[in-house]
């Protein structure tokens, strides 16, 4: 059994523990061991990092470097808030030197600065691609629009993950677990992110503009990988339809669920009992 | 025993301003060998050239060192007045007290001190000079073209109309280049292929060219003036002698769903074709990789209709060798497909066109006789969007340099299109608008104030088919970055010029330098526009950066008056200074080996073997030989013979040590 840590972030504890739960379902499906890492704390998320540059970066590399001292050398970190600045934070503190010094003075750590870091699409396809098309039980046959959001391919050069603005990694997972991937023009426009507390009518235009895009074009479900996607795409839906003026019921289901459902996992053991948009097509599998 | 002449300029000031210019000429003619000594306000003058040429003839000098500026300045001009006065030339030094001295320290006892030094040197050095002569390399009077673009066409038929003679060489079956393809062209609109197509005829038509189309050079030796270039022709499958271009074989080929490369995959065309009915020549060759009877073996359609009994199957490739004295190289650019960009859709939606192909629509030649019409369904489009820099300027994701004739092109195309759709609206994003040239602002500001086009400044996010229709989606950053979203019915993507797939491969075989783009080198940038780094062979038009007509034109003709001057003489006249291979009597008759290690290092191609044979023939001894039309005078194989049989005339082993031991000996 492949053992590899596993950094939750705050939402994947709260809002949405059906992706944490579908994330730790996946895995030991495909016989893989995720291991949270020990006393982890916040990665700093948007607030930090326009703030205070040294305290966005501490806040990451405090992270990294728990998981280093756990003896941990790959990491998944499912949210791509989370995944983005782990990721941006290695690779600023790896190009400076001094900065990397300042910083592990700071967390009273050292830092080597060598973690690989997987948000869920890499972690799958670097454990899980090989083998998914022979553990797909019940293909997920339905048309689905993958929606990757702001975060999860950007910055693209350090990243260096899919393309831009036209991602494809999704698309080409959920095609390899029996789905049929739909050509929209959505993927990568912004979903309203944290303006879904303070003004949650831009976040039902934007996200409604998503919804809308997707239903159009005969989607029965969006997939995501950003807890904030799902949120806002899914539990903000009654001001969505209220600013569409129209009814819109297709479910929002993260890609680990997804894949899940198409392994044999039951909707259960993904949680897709926690959805506001309920997932109607579920009792198929 | 040595008689030297030593002659130390002031340089207005720019010399005696920090170095005691009467105190070095005095210290000068202490010197061993020196016969006579002295300074001079401006030694370049006609008077300061005077005071030389008199001191040769009067003390009758065998030597001189002119303490002055850089020899890049002004050697050829003491050179010049020295071999006025009967002194060999090459016997004639320069003391760089200006650039090496003067300008680089402050005025005190340790410049002058450098100064006498630097003339020390070079009394030392001279003392061992050796008169030379200049090598004189007969010329071959022919010119080589590579491409028959406009840039070639120009080129070649002023290299023609001064009378010399000239051989083509064009990849493609029919001359032309991208011109042939365009429709109207900025910024007066004239129609690309009327003022084209005439040039074409006079190419083909014209007794001092020899046109070999679909060909290509196979292979470049020799050196300026001795050119031997080895040009593949690639098997037509067609007779010429006898074919008429009667164009029955093309109306009868079965295979007729092949993307017509010259209109850009929008039409089709046979496998035995004519590119366009303008060709020249107007006569077809046999696409063999699409062609049935190749692919499969049965057909043969094309030679049972054939009247003349032109079609040859079984022709190969065959090489010719031709001697040429200089190349020109015109093989243009390419446009950059727009894979780097997958968010415009380029491929996926078959209304979003890259600027060659709009040409081709808006071409009265063209697939649909001019009419803009979309290839998806054929509708005239009603709404079309125009992206600039789709590629160029961007160094994340395309290339970081400027096309620089998307700008004007794009506003030719938005304005040919509303010429043809009355109703129809257009938009052109873009990043900003670089319209130099002569009458290219005035176009710009016509098609946005008098045809109505509207000018975005903005980037294009992505593009996405909604109903059928494009959505684009974009920020008008005049107004605050505020999104823009137009449903467009095409889309027209402005793609970078590129270089052509195969200019590396072409640039090693001629061993022409090309920059990290792939492009070809200038031999300087603002001085050389047309030379290359390589003697004799020329560059012009865009296979050197992308350009428009005109400039390309101006540069072809530029790139011919060059061959034209070097055809002008009989021989070529080099300078001297190049390595030689030391012979002496038998038995030893070289110090040289024949190891040939010199040969590998050789950047120029310029040393080869050479057989020393007795009275009978028989081999005693083989050597290196250098070239001394392609040597440069680098100094590389000096450094590299292990038996220091090579030396450099003018700048000899001999002369160096003299230098250094002038400087040591203290």
């Amino acid at each position: 059994m492949k053992k590899l840590g596993f950094y939750p972030g705050c939402s994947l504890k709260g809002s949405s523990s059906e992706y944490a739960q579908s994330v730790l379902a996946v895995a030991k499906a495909f016989d893989l061991e995720l291991t949270e890492i020990n006393d982890w704390n916040c990665c700093g998320a948007t607030a930090a990092h326009n703030m205070n540059k040294e305290l966005a970066l501490s806040l990451s590399a405090r992270i990294l470097a728990l998981a280093e001292k756990q003896g941990m050398t790959e990491v998944v970190v499912p949210c791509a808030a989370c995944y983005n600045r782990l990721t941006v934070t290695q690779h600023e503190l790896n190009k400076d030197e001094a900065l990397k010094q300042r910083v592990s003075d700071i967390i009273e750590m050292p830092i080597s600065g060598n973690l690989q870091i997987l948000n869920v699409m890499q972690l799958i396809d670097k454990y899980v691609a090989d083998r998914l098309e022979e553990k797909v039980t019940t293909p997920f046959g339905h048309k689905v629009a993958c929606y990757y959001g702001c975060l999860l391919v950007r910055p693209h050069n350090i990243l260096q993950f899919d393309r831009l603005e036209d991602p494809q990694s999704m698309d080409i997972l959920m095609k390899r677990s029996g789905a049929e991937p739909i050509a929209w023009g959505f993927k990568t426009e912004c979903c309203g992110a944290g303006f879904s507390v303070s003004r949650t009518d831009v976040v039902a235009k934007l996200s409604g503009n998503i919804v809308k895009d997707a239903a159009d074009r005969g989607a029965e479900a969006i997939i995501v990988a950003c807890p904030m996607c799902q949120s806002n795409l899914d539990m903000r839906r009654p001001q969505i339809n209220e600013y569409l003026k129209q009814k819109i019921d297709i479910p929002v289901l993260y890609i680990t669920q997804a894949i899940g459902l198409a392994v044999g996992l039951s909707p259960k053991e993904v949680g897709l009992q926690k959805h506001f948009v309920p997932v109607e097509f579920s009792e198929q599998h | 025993m040595s008689k030297i002449g030593v002659f130390i300029c002031h340089c207005g000031e720019n010399i005696s301003a920090t170095v005691d210019c009467e105190k070095v000429a005095a210290e000068a003619g202490k010197m061993e060998g020196v016969e006579f000594a002295t300074d001079y306000k401006y030694m370049c003058s006609d008077p300061g050239q005077t005071l030389i040429k008199n001191a040769i003839k009067e003390k009758g000098l065998t030597g001189v060192v002119v303490g002055a500026c850089s020899p890049r300045m002004h050697e050829p001009t003491f050179r010049k007045a020295c071999a006025e006065a009967g002194l060999n030339p090459y016997l004639c030094e320069m003391s760089n007290l200006r650039e090496h001295c003067s300008w680089v320290h402050e005025k005190n006892e340790q410049t002058t001190e450098k100064a006498i030094d630097l003339v020390k040197m070079l009394v030392e050095k001279v003392k061992k000079n050796k008169p030379l002569n200049a090598i004189k390399v007969p010329i071959t009077k022919k010119a080589l073209v590579i491409g028959g673009g406009i840039a070639g066409i120009q080129a070649a038929l002023d290299i023609a109309n001064a009378g010399q003679q000239v051989i083509m060489v064009e990849k493609e079956p029919s001359i032309g280049g991208h011109m042939s393809q365009l429709s109207e062209t900025f910024p007066t609109l004239d129609c690309s292929q009327c003022i084209l197509t005439p040039r074409m005829v006079e190419v083909a038509q014209h007794p001092n060219i020899t046109l070999y189309t679909y060909a290509e050079l196979e292979h470049l030796d020799g050196f300026i003036g001795n050119f031997k270039a080895t040009i593949r022709l690639k098997a037509k499958s067609v007779d010429y002698k006898l074919c008429t271009g009667c164009g029955l074989c093309t109306t009868k080929c079965p295979s007729k769903k092949i993307p017509s490369e010259f209109n850009e995959g929008l039409g089709m065309r046979t496998a035995i074709y004519t590119p366009f009915p303008q060709a020249v020549p107007n006569k077809p060759v046999i696409d063999r990789a699409n062609c049935t009877y190749y692919q499969k073996g049965k057909c043969k359609v094309c030679e049972k209709v054939c009247p003349t009994g032109a079609i040859q199957y079984d022709l190969p490739d065959q090489f010719i060798t031709e001697d040429i004295g200089a190349v020109v190289i015109a093989t243009g650019f390419n446009v950059l497909k727009t894979d780097f960009f997958p968010e415009y859709g380029y491929g996926k939606y078959a209304d979003v066109l890259t600027g060659l192909q709009f040409e081709r629509l808006a071409s009265a030649s063209g697939p649909t006789l001019g009419e803009i019409r979309r290839p998806s369904d054929g509708q005239i489009p009603k709404k079309i969007v125009f992206i600039a820099c789709s590629g160029s300027r961007d160094p994340a994701k395309g290339i970081p340099y400027c096309s620089k004739i998307c700008c004007m092109y794009t506003a030719k195309h938005a304005m040919l299109y509303q010429h043809k759709v009355h109703d129809g609206e257009s938009y052109v994003f873009y990043m900003d608008i670089r319209a130099g040239g002569k009458n290219y602002e005035e176009f710009v500001r016509r098609a946005i104030e008098d045809d109505g086009v509207n000018y975005i400044r903005g980037r294009v996010a992505r593009i996405y088919e909604k109903g059928g229709k494009y959505i684009v989606k974009g920020a008008d950053t005049l107004l605050g970055s505020k999104p823009v979203e137009i449903e467009a019915d095409m889309v027209v993507l402005a793609t970078a010029g590129v270089s052509n797939p195969g200019a590396e491969e072409l640039a090693q075989k001629m061993h022409v330098s090309y920059d990290a783009y792939k492009f070809f080198a200038e031999a300087h940038p603002k001085l050389k526009p047309v030379e290359t780094n390589t003697a004799g062979i020329f560059l012009c038009g865009a296979c050197q950066a992308p350009k428009d007509i005109p400039e390309t034109v101006g540069m072809a003709s530029g790139a011919a008056a060059k061959v034209i001057g070097l055809f002008s003489n009989s021989e070529l006249t080099r300078e001297p200074l190049i390595a030689v291979v030391n012979r002496s009597a038998p038995p030893v008759f070289s110090t040289c080996v024949g190891c040939c290690m010199c040969q590998t290092a050789c950047p120029y191609n310029a040393i080869e073997r050479e057989e020393i044979k007795g009275r009978d023939g028989s081999v005693i001894k083989t050597v290196a030989k250098v070239n001394p039309g392609l040597c440069q005078g680098c100094g590389t194989c000096v450094a590299f013979c292990r038996s220091k049989a090579i030396d450099m005339q003018g700048f000899s082993n001999e002369q160096m040590f003299a230098e250094v031991m002038a400087l040591l000996n203290e």
